[in-house]
C-alpha cells in the first residue's frame, strides 16, 4: 500500500513541478505582454486567459480531450510526430499548467503594473536596452510578487483533480497523481490509505501557502525610496 | 552650448485638452525653465530626454539632432546621451548605491559585478562623498545623498546635457541651500550644460543664466 502513495506523490510533484515551470515562462511572459499593451481587446484577452479560474476543471478536461484526443484538432497532427497526450503524465501536466495559469497570471500582471514607470524610464535614460530595463528593474523589482504567484500555482496543481482525470485517466503509477488516488482510495473504501494521502496532500499545500504568504505582502518592501 | 528646441504636441485625458507649444534656442550653459506646476516644464524636459515624442517640431543640441519630425529623426533615449535628474530621483530600490551609480556603465541584460572597483564609479562615489555608503540602499540614505547618488549615476556617462527636474523640491528647506549652491558650484567644475525646471524664484538668481517662463504650455524669454 504504502510504495503506491509514495509513486503518486512522486508523480504529483513531477506533474506540478513541471506545470509550474511552464507557468513560470508562460505566465510572466503573458503577464508582462499584458500589463504593457494599450488596447481594447486587452480585457477580452485577459477574461479568456482568466477562465480556467472560473471554470469547472472538467469543462477544461472535456476540452482539452476535444483538442489533444486522437481525433482532435491537435491530436491528430501530434500523432503524427508520435506524441501522445490522452492518458499520458505529459497530459496531466498540460491539465496542471492550464489550471493553474491564472493564478501566475494575475499575481505577475499585478507585479509588473506596481512597478514605476519611471523607473524604466530613468534606466532608458542611462542608455540601458529594452531588455536590460525588463531583466534589471522590471523583473527584480516585480519578482516577489511573481514568486508568490508560481508558489501559489504550484500549490493549485498540486491539487488538480477534474482536468487530470479527463485528460491522463487514472492509471496507478503513471497518471494517478495523489488526489486521483485520494479518490480512488474513497471509491474503494481504503480508508486508511485516504487518510495517508489527504494528509500528505494537506501539509504540502500549507507548506507552499505559508512561504507564499510570506513572499506576498512585501512585495513593495524596498519601494519607499 | 546651442539648445533648439522647437515643438508642438496635443495631450488629450478624459475631456480637457492641452497644447504644448515650445520654441526656445539659447547658448547659455545655465538655463533655467521656470512657471507654475503643470505648464508644461516637465513635459519639455521629457521630449528632450525621448520620453515624450512630440506631435511634430525640431530638438538639437549641439550639432546633434535627436528629434526631427520633417526628417522622421527621432532617437530612443538611449541614444541621445541626455542626463535627467527626476524629482523624486529615480534611484532603484533594489541596488545598492554603487551599483545605482554603475547602473548605465553596462546597457546589456546584467548589471556590473563588482561596481565599487570600477575606477569611474569610484571617482563620482568620493567626489559626493558617498564611499562610506557604497553598499546601502537608497532608502537608507538621508534626501541630499540621495540626490548626490542620481548626480552621480547620471554623471558617469559623460552626458552632453543635465536635465534636473525641480531638482530641490523632495529636500528640506534647510537642506535646498546647500544643495543649490552645491549644484551651482558642480555645474561651473564641470562645464557640462544644464537646464533646470523650478517654480522657486531662488534658484533663478543662483542657477539662471538664460530664464525662460513656460505658462500654460506656452513659453517666453525672461530673462
Amino acid at each position: 500500500m504504502n510504495s503506491g502513495v509514495w509513486v503518486a506523490l512522486s508523480l504529483s510533484l513531477k506533474v506540478a513541478g513541471w506545470a509550474t515551470l511552464l507557468n513560470m515562462v508562460l505566465g510572466v511572459a503573458a503577464a508582462y505582454g499584458l500589463s504593457r499593451w494599450r488596447s481594447p481587446a486587452r480585457d477580452l484577452v485577459d477574461a479568456v486567459l482568466t477562465l480556467p479560474l472560473v471554470l469547472p476543471p472538467t469543462v477544461l478536461g472535456y476540452y482539452l480531450l476535444v483538442l489533444l484526443g486522437r481525433r482532435g484538432v491537435f491530436g491528430a497532427w501530434l500523432e503524427k510526430w508520435g506524441i501522445e497526450l490522452v492518458f499520458t503524465w505529459q497530459g496531466a501536466v498540460i491539465a496542471a499548467t492550464i489550471v493553474a495559469f491564472p493564478l501566475v497570471l494575475k499575481s505577475a500582471r499585478a507585479a509588473f503594473e506596481n512597478v514605476d514607470a519611471q523607473l524604466e524610464n530613468a534606466a532608458r535614460v542611462l542608455g540601458v536596452s529594452e531588455a536590460g530595463v525588463f531583466f534589471r528593474v522590471t523583473l527584480p523589482l516585480a519578482s516577489k510578487g511573481i514568486i508568490a504567484g508560481v508558489l501559489l500555482a504550484f500549490a493549485r496543481a498540486l491539487g488538480e483533480f477534474g482536468a487530470t482525470l479527463m485528460i491522463a485517466g487514472n492509471l496507478p503509477g503513471r497518471t494517478q497523481t495523489l488526489s486521483v488516488a485520494i479518490y480512488e482510495a474513497v471509491q474503494a473504501g481504503d480508508d486508511q490509505t485516504a487518510n495517508l494521502l489527504v494528509l500528505i496532500t494537506s501539509a504540502t499545500c500549507i507548506v507552499v501557502l505559508l512561504i507564499a504568504g510570506r513572499l506576498l505582502p512585501k512585495s513593495q518592501r524596498r519601494r519607499n525610496t | 552650448m546651442t539648445i533648439e528646441i522647437s515643438i508642438r504636441k496635443h495631450m488629450q485625458a478624459d475631456d480637457r485638452g492641452f497644447d504644448l507649444d515650445i520654441a526656445l534656442s539659447t547658448e547659455s550653459n545655465r538655463v533655467v525653465l521656470y512657471g507654475p506646476s503643470g505648464a508644461g516644464k516637465s513635459l519639455t524636459l521629457r521630449a528632450i530626454a525621448g520620453l515624450l515624442t512630440p506631435d511634430e517640431g525640431v530638438i538639437r543640441l549641439k550639432q546633434h539632432t535627436l528629434f526631427d519630425s520633417a526628417a522622421a529623426i527621432c532617437l530612443p533615449p538611449q541614444q541621445r546621451k541626455v542626463a535627467y535628474l527626476f524629482q523624486d530621483y529615480a534611484l532603484f530600490p533594489h541596488l545598492t548605491v554603487a551599483q545605482n551609480v554603475a547602473f548605465g556603465l553596462r546597457s546589456g541584460c546584467t548589471n556590473m559585478r563588482r561596481p565599487h572597483e570600477h575606477p569611474a564609479v569610484q571617482k563620482w562615489l568620493a567626489s559626493f562623498e558617498l564611499t562610506t555608503t557604497a553598499n546601502s540602499y537608497p532608502h537608507q540614505l538621508s534626501g541630499g545623498q540621495r540626490q548626490r547618488v542620481a548626480l552621480a549615476r547620471a554623471l558617469v556617462l559623460e552626458p552632453d546635457i543635465l536635465l534636473l527636474d525641480e531638482p530641490f523640491s523632495a529636500l528640506d528647506l534647510s537642506l535646498r541651500e546647500k544643495m543649490r549652491y552645491e549644484l551651482s558650484e558642480l555645474q561651473r567644475r564641470l562645464n557640462v550644460p544644464m537646464m533646470v525646471i523650478t517654480h522657486d524664484p531662488a534658484d533663478l538668481t543662483l542657477l539662471g543664466d538664460d530664464i525662460f517662463e513656460i505658462r500654460d504650455g506656452s513659453i517666453s524669454r525672461a530673462k
